[in-house]
């Protein structure tokens, strides 16, 4: 059994390449950097209101991508840079120059929270599927997407929950069933224990609001901190028997 | 047809959504499938439509005001509530019912979408949770305590423009959150398919209306049909009665600092692809309108195809100039009309036609504080 992964959602500022690094070190295996669009309908408060910041500090999609190729230039070649924004950032600058400019900053995939699994089908990106997905909606999103699934671990937006939701069980066993590419559960996920939590049924996490809030709170060595307690937590889930 | 392609109107519409609500738009699209071909449904909505709604609403000739002109008002602001939203808001309780949803949320920037849906919700017994924008709440004040009454919940949106926009992003992520108990009760020919096909079919009832009395009324289709256009669903209902005359011309007035049609880019808001207010990054602008209602940075998609068939055309009014038609609406025929209807009758006054129908869309008991702020 491989190690749990684990992923980090930040938002694009111009702080983030720094911080990108720090999640790094701290043992986060791939980063998500959110491209702010101003009517985020998946985001709950934390990212909404990060988004709010981003775009009044001028985080607009030129800015989004020099802060793509400066995380890229500090995380170094090998750590999976995945853009996260919205359908209509895409739709203005070109679905496929987008994708172009984006590998150019050096992005490897995208995720765009808005634009349904048919559509597109020229732009590569990581699929999202939720406790609502029909059996066969998430056939053809494993069938679709770009190296591993994002389970949407709860019917809801993104943010901190109490608990890493009940729902997220029967939606891995689903999808187990369904396909072999690795699933890393999201949303609602934000300390060490539900990420040991969720990584006990997923391949791995990705973890967003909670890691906006210790950025913003404590800055990088902060955020290496909160990382690494996530990391260990991930380590510590015993590999499943058999 | 494959998925992508369903709910377009030629390059715009579609299904824009985070993949959670894919599944119950599904529903909703099989539900209404069922459901309008259903002739007890549509036996129901018919003598809701007569007796609870008041339909058929009356075709009036505002003979002090046409100058010249042979001018009809359609008079949705005789509707209960006041406005065409209950056309819309009666239709889809029933198809909540129909799928088993006893929760309702819904967004208002007037108000009159609230009330409706508060109204539907207390005749049919569901739960009903309306988002506001703060800005709207203030200034539409009579209608956020009319849906009190109803025992509606109204919930404050207090971020971003604090309109509209905002309103309709937050009824969809509760809806997102709910969306096993919950209906979402959209008020306008907006948001991600089956919505627009189900509202401009519930809203159609105007146009086959006033199709049928301006013949009566004439003895002929009349030059222009004109209707004010927010999110476009009292547009699109009177529109639809003469899409296939060709000799009526269809002019939809925008709000001048709202106009998604006219100043607008393609983009995607609130679940479609449309013609909305955005800059060259994709980052939706905001909308400047002294109605409430259409000060929306969206459209629904069909009127963006419309326009560019070349079947409809779309114009601007100004805040004075809606003003200065409510005044003259008010003083001459002894209409108070909402300030949203009285962009259409603005431009209609202008307009190089003999015989005239506007969309009387609501009345105006909303919006006394605003308009008597800006004095006469
Ligand atoms: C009276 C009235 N007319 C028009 C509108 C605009 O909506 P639509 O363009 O969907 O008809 C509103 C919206 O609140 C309204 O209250």
């Amino acid at each position: 059994m491989a190690a749990k992964r684990l992923s980090v959602y930040l938002m694009a500022l111009p702080e983030t390449p720094a911080l990108a690094e720090a999640a790094v070190a701290g043992g986060a295996d791939l980063l998500e950097i959110g491209f702010p669009f101003s009517d985020p309908l998946a985001d709950g408060p934390v990212i909404r209101l990060a988004g709010e910041r981003a775009l009044e500090r001028g985080m607009r999609t030129q800015r989004c991508l020099a802060c793509l190729a400066e995380t890229r230039r500090l995380v170094g070649p090998d750590v999976p840079l995945i853009p996260m924004t919205y359908a209509s950032i895409l739709e203005a600058h070109g679905y496929e120059r987008f994708w172009a400019d984006a590998r150019t900053a050096g992005a490897t995939s995208l995720i765009v929270a808005d634009l349904p699994l048919e559509a597109a089908p020229e732009i590569p990106r990581v699929q999202l599927v939720a406790p609502t997905s029909t059996e066969e909606r998430i056939r053809e999103a494993a069938e679709r997407t770009d190296g591993w699934l994002y389970l949407v671990s709860v019917t809801g937006t993104t943010g901190a929950r109490a608990t890493v939701s009940g729902q997220l069980e029967g939606l891995v066993e689903r999808a187990r069933a369904l396909t072999g590419v690795p699933l890393l559960a999201g949303f609602g996920i934000s300390t060490p224990e539900q990420a040991a939590a969720a990584a006990a049924l997923a391949d791995g996490i990705v973890v967003g609001s909670r890691a906006i809030q210790v950025a913003e709170e404590s800055g990088a060595a902060g955020l290496e901190e909160f990382v690494a307690s996530l990391r260990s937590a991930l380590d510590a889930v015993p590999a499943p028997a058999g | 047809m494959s998925v992508a392609e369903r709910g377009l109107f030629g390059a715009y519409g579609g299904r824009y959504v985070p993949e959670t609500l894919v599944p119950a738009l599904d529903e909703l699209e099989r539900g209404w499938a069922e459901i309008r071909a259903d002739a007890s449904f549509q036996d129901e909505l018919a003598h809701l439509q007569e007796t609870y709604v008041g339909r058929p609403t009356p075709l009036y000739r505002a003979e002090r005001i046409g100058d010249g002109r042979r001018l009809y008002l359609k008079r949705e602001d005789l509707c209960h509530t006041g406005a065409h939203k209950i056309n819309n808001a009666v239709g889809q309780a029933l198809v909540a019912r129909r799928l088993g949803k006893r929760r309702i949320v819904a967004e208002t920037g007037a108000g009159q979408h609230g009330v409706a849906a508060a109204t539907v919700c207390a005749r049919f017994g569901l739960e009903c949770v309306v988002y506001m924008g703060s800005e709207d709440m203030a200034r539409q004040r009579p209608n956020v305590e009319r849906m009190g009454l109803l025992g509606a919940e109204v919930r404050p949106v207090e971020f971003g423009t604090r309109t509209l926009k905002e309103a309709t992003s937050e009824a969809i992520r509760d809806w997102i959150t709910n969306v096993e108990t919950t209906h979402y009760l959209i008020g306008s020919c907006v948001g991600p398919h089956p919505y627009p096909e189900i509202v401009r079919e519930l809203q159609a009832v105007i146009g086959r209306e006033t199709r049928g009395q301006i013949l009566d009324a004439e003895g002929r289709l009349p030059d222009a049909v004109v209707a004010c256009v927010g999110g476009g669903s009292n547009a699109i209902g009177i529109f639809a009665g003469f899409l296939g005359d060709d000799g009526v011309r269809l002019v939809g007035v925008e709000a001048a600092g709202a106009a998604s049609l006219g100043t607008g880019r393609p983009g995607v808001l609130h679940g479609a692809r449309s013609s909305i207010l955005a800059d060259e990054d994709g980052q939706v602008a905001d909308a400047h309108s002294i109605s409430a209602g259409l000060d929306y940075p969206g459209v629904g998609p069909e009127h963006a195809h419309l326009r560019d068939t070349g079947r409809a055309e779309y114009v601007p009014a100004t805040d004075e100039e809606a003003l200065a038609a409510l005044h003259l609406l008010a003083e001459r025929e002894g209409i108070i009309a909402a300030l949203e209807p009285a962009h259409a009758l603005a431009r209609a006054l202008e307009l190089d036609a003999e015989l005239v129908v506007v969309c009387l869309s609501g009345r105006g008991d909303k919006d006394l504080a605003v308009v008597l702020s800006h004095g006469r």
